[in-house]
This record gives structure tokens, sequence and C-alpha cells, in this order.
């Protein structure tokens, strides 16, 4: 007998788009070039109302991934139970084609700073969060892809490359990586090292979903570059080249746009993934 | 070793120094490179204000809005990942802050806030059909008990509290007379709507949610206000689907 815990549905290796309430219309009239939606989590963890109707009617038509803001997979202390039960809830329920959390944390002594916080890597942490990504999929009763974060700055104690981390995190616990590229761009140009040589030691066999999206510009004390992930405007040219880079060697995969502040009107962002599909059309399936 | 209580320590406060143990990724102090993470919490908890209390920040002042939200996220992180329930403390915080003593009524305008946001993510129910009530003899009504629906919430004010939300969020809503009301805060589909309450009506629904029959709400609303509207509070309430069950 089917187990009715785990959707049969996969995200397509095509498009995908963050779902903001304000384009409900206009995805229900015509979603192309858009072939499945992501949604935060914790935005659909209340009792009912919009959110939820809205999200089982998209859900009725899309392939829908969960993404997790707010777990604190990289927390000091245990995971959250009472939010680790919302995430079971709410994955029960909907049963998604995704979930994904982030490589960070967020929660401390009970403060929620509602930001993605870096990590140093070293054997303590590498420890600490596959306990946790463990905790994570025993809860939810399936795999989940983790995400790469973006960097400001570098912990002088951390002994593992980022990839290496993000490898042996995978073998330890079996969980999945969702590559967010915009996320190695910012982070190679702001610790300076080379993006594409990045993806060269990153284990693309494993990466459910790719992320892309847009990012600030600043400088630091020195006036050297400092990008910012803001997720708020256009995906430049050489993160675009570097999702050309990444692709000729992964193969296709389910591409999302990620647009979370000073939010565009649709046809702006199915711009951005009728670019996202050409960038997929070139490559050989 | 720089721990997430090292990290944390400056996050909220900009007087703190950068941690240590920081650095560019070749050997340089992190300096600035750390305001990127406080800017991002101040920001993302100060924008999540200021969607929860628009009516508060046209009350104040964007400019204003934006200095009482930069002091209260550092007094009140939040306590949930859910940031759809961030703000609880608002209200007293407004209350209490002294160079706003003067415009006492805030604090109930953002519980008015506070509490459609609320109503906004309740659980869904069905309202009750309001002729099951007219089916009911004299009797069975003075004994039958009412269930509210998950999103209706009751609030009372010293202060014209949803007249002053209504005036600063509804165009063409009339200015609001000094006095104190009650407020009613239904929805019916997805949307949550203040209305406010004739003399009595809270006392008799919040009487019918604590679970008192019909007959003793009534009392408690008779006692209260001499002039308590039964029709017009029932009108209210059972047309804006505030009622999800009539049991008798």
């Amino acid at each position: 007998m089917l187990d009715v815990r785990f959707s049969d549905v996969r995200l397509p290796s095509g498009p995908g788009v963050g779902y903001k309430p304000q384009h409900f219309n206009d995805i229900l009239k015509n979603a192309f070039p858009v072939q499945w939606l992501e949604i935060h989590a914790e935005n659909y963890m209340g009792d009912g109302g919009r959110p939820l109707a809205q999200l089982r009617h998209l859900s009725e038509r899309f392939a829908i991934s969960v993404h997790g803001v707010g777990l604190s997979i990289g927390g000091e202390g245990r995971l959250d139970p009472e939010h680790l039960a919302r995430l079971k809830h709410l994955v029960g329920w909907l049963n998604p084609a995704s979930f994904s959390e982030h490589l960070a944390w967020s929660t401390h002594d009970s403060h929620f700073y509602n930001d993605l916080l870096p990590l140093p890597y070293t054997d303590a942490t590498l420890t600490r969060v596959a306990d946790h990504i463990d905790a994570v999929q025993d809860a939810i009763g399936r795999r989940m892809l983790l995400e790469n974060p973006s960097s400001y700055l570098a912990f002088e104690e951390s002994t593992w490359s980022e990839t290496d981390f993000l490898h042996e995190l995978t073998r330890r616990t079996g969980c999945g990586l969702l590559l967010d590229v915009n996320n190695v761009f910012v982070s190679a140009i702001n610790l300076g090292y080379s993006p594409q040589g990045y993806i060269d030691d990153y284990p693309l066999d494993m990466v459910g979903e790719i992320h892309l999206g847009g990012h600030d510009e600043d400088t630091d004390d020195h006036g050297a570059p400092l990008l910012i992930d803001s997720h708020g405007c256009e995906i430049v040219d050489p993160v675009w080249a570097l999702l050309d880079y990444t692709l000729e060697k992964s193969g296709p995969k389910p591409l999302l746009v990620e647009w979370d502040t000073d939010v565009p009107d649709w046809q702006t962002l199915a711009a951005e993934c009728t670019r996202a599909q050409a960038a997929l059309a070139k490559v050989p399936a | 070793m720089t721990t997430q209580s090292d990290f944390e320590g400056a996050l909220l406060d900009a007087n703190k120094p950068v941690p240590a143990g920081l650095s560019d990724g070749s050997g340089r102090p992190a300096g600035r490179r750390y305001w990127v993470y406080r800017n991002n919490v101040a920001v993302s908890l100060g924008d999540a204000l200021g969607t929860g209390f628009p009516a508060i920040s046209k009350l104040v002042g964007p400019q204003n809005f934006k200095n009482l939200a930069a002091i209260f996220l550092r007094q009140h992180p939040p306590k949930s990942p859910l940031m759809m329930h961030y703000g609880a403390e608002f209200p007293a915080f407004l209350e209490g802050f002294e160079p706003l003593k003067h415009l006492g009524y805030l604090g109930d305008v953002a519980r008015i806030e506070l509490a459609m946001r609320q109503s906004y993510h309740a659980a869904d129910a069905t309202a009750a059909d309001p002729t099951q009530l007219q089916r009911l003899g004299e009797a069975e009504l003075m004994t039958c008990r009412m269930t509210l629906a998950p999103a209706v919430h009751i609030l009372r004010s010293a202060w014209p509290a949803a007249s002053i939300w209504a005036f600063n969020m509804v165009p063409g809503s009339p200015k609001p007379q000094a006095k104190p009301e009650d407020t009613l805060i239904t929805r019916p589909e997805f949307d949550p709507m203040p209305h406010v309450l004739p003399h009595g009506a809270a006392d008799f629904l919040i009487a019918l949610a604590k679970g008192a029959t019909f007959e003793d709400a009534l009392k408690v609303a008779q006692s209260n206000a001499a002039d308590f509207d039964l029709g017009a509070t029932l009108n209210l309430a059972l047309g804006h689907g505030a009622i999800s069950d009539i049991l008798s």
C-alpha cells in the first residue's frame, strides 16, 4: 500500500517562485513559466484564515516547496520542540514536494532574531547540526534539504571549508542540499574566494533545488566589496553566469527565484523565471 | 571561540563592541561586516512591527514609529519564530513610554491592531444560522449557550479606540468622539473588521464566551447597561459570523 505520508510529487526541474499573497490572482490566471511555488513555513503556521486557504488552493495546482526560516538548525540549544511539532503538522497536512531549511541559527536563549546568523565550521558544529538535522528528518518523516548561507564574515576558529562541511552533513544525515548560487556569489566576493571554485568543490549530486536572488552592494571598513543578500532586486548577470556554470555540471534542477523585499509585480517576477527557464533550456537533460 | 552568546551580545546593542574571533576572511577584524547582521535584525523586526501596527505608525508618524520600534525590539525581541505573533507586548510598551503619555489611547488602538492580526490567522469556523434562534422557544432560548468563533475578539477601552483606528485606516470614517468604546472584531470570511459595540453588548458577549447561558449573559448586560439593546447586539454578532454555535 502507498505510504500516504509522502508526496509522490517532486519539484519539477523548471522555474519556481517564492510565493507572495499579492500574486495569488496573477498565478491562478496565468503562472507561465512558473511550474512550482515555495512558501516560508512560518507564515503558514497559523490556525486558519486566508493564508491557509490560499495555500490549500495553490497546492491543488502546483508542487509546493516548504522552506523554513525559523528552525535555527545551527542553534547551540536544542531545537524548539513546539516549533518542530508545528512543522510536522504543516508538512503532514500539506504533503509538500520538498522541505528545506538553512545552515544558520536564529534563536538563542529563547530569543528569535528573525535573521540567518552564521556558524563556525568546526567538528563541534558539525556534530550538533547533524543531530538537529536527524531530529528534523525524524519529526517530519522525510529527507530535508539544507541551504548554504550568505556570509559577511568568517570565524577564526573554523577548520572546515563550507563545501566539505555540507558534504559531510549529507554523508552523516542523508539530507540533501539546497544550493543558493546567489549566496555562493555573495559569500565568495565577501570572503575573497572563487565562486566557480566553490561550485567545483560542492557535492552537486546532492542538490535537490537551486535558489536565485538579488543582492545589494556595500563596502567594508577597508573599502572592499561587501555584498548583502537582500532578495530585493533583480538577479545580477554574474549570478546568472554562475548558474550556467553550475547547471552545466549538475544537469537540470528545480530553480527558484526569490524576491522577498520590495516585491515587484508578477510580470517582473515572471521575466526572471523566463530567464531561469532559458538557463535550463541550454542544459542537456 | 565565538559562542552564540558572544555573537548575540552586540546584535541588539550598537554600543557593544563587535565580538572577537570574527574576520573578513583574510585575517582582518570583521568590523562593520558584523553590522550587517545587526542591521538585518533591526530592520526585519522593525518592518514586522510596522506591518503589524499601521494605525500606530500613522498616529505617531512613520519616523517616530521607527524610533519607537528600535527601542521596543531591543527590550522585547521575539520569543517565537512565528512573526505573525510578534509585538504582543507593544500595547503595554506604548502605555508605559513616558514621551507618549499624552496619547493615552495608543495602547488600546494597538490592542485592536494586534487582535485583528490574531483574528486574521485564527481557525476557520462556520457561522451559526441566525434563524436557529428564532426557532427556539422562550425557555430554550434562555438556557441555550453560544460559542464565539475563534476569530472573534472583544476589547474594552476607556477611549474611542475603534473610532480612532477607523479614522486613521478607513477613508471617510467620522471624527472620533471622546467616549469609552467597546470593540467587537469579527472575521466573516478572511478579513477581520472592528465594530463599535452598543452599551452592554461587551458584557453580554464576554459572558457567553465564558460559557454563561443566554439568560445569565442577558442579566449581566442589563445590570451593567440599562439601555442594553439585545436585538442590535444579536444582529451585529450573528450578521458578522461572530457566533459559530448555538447549543440548546
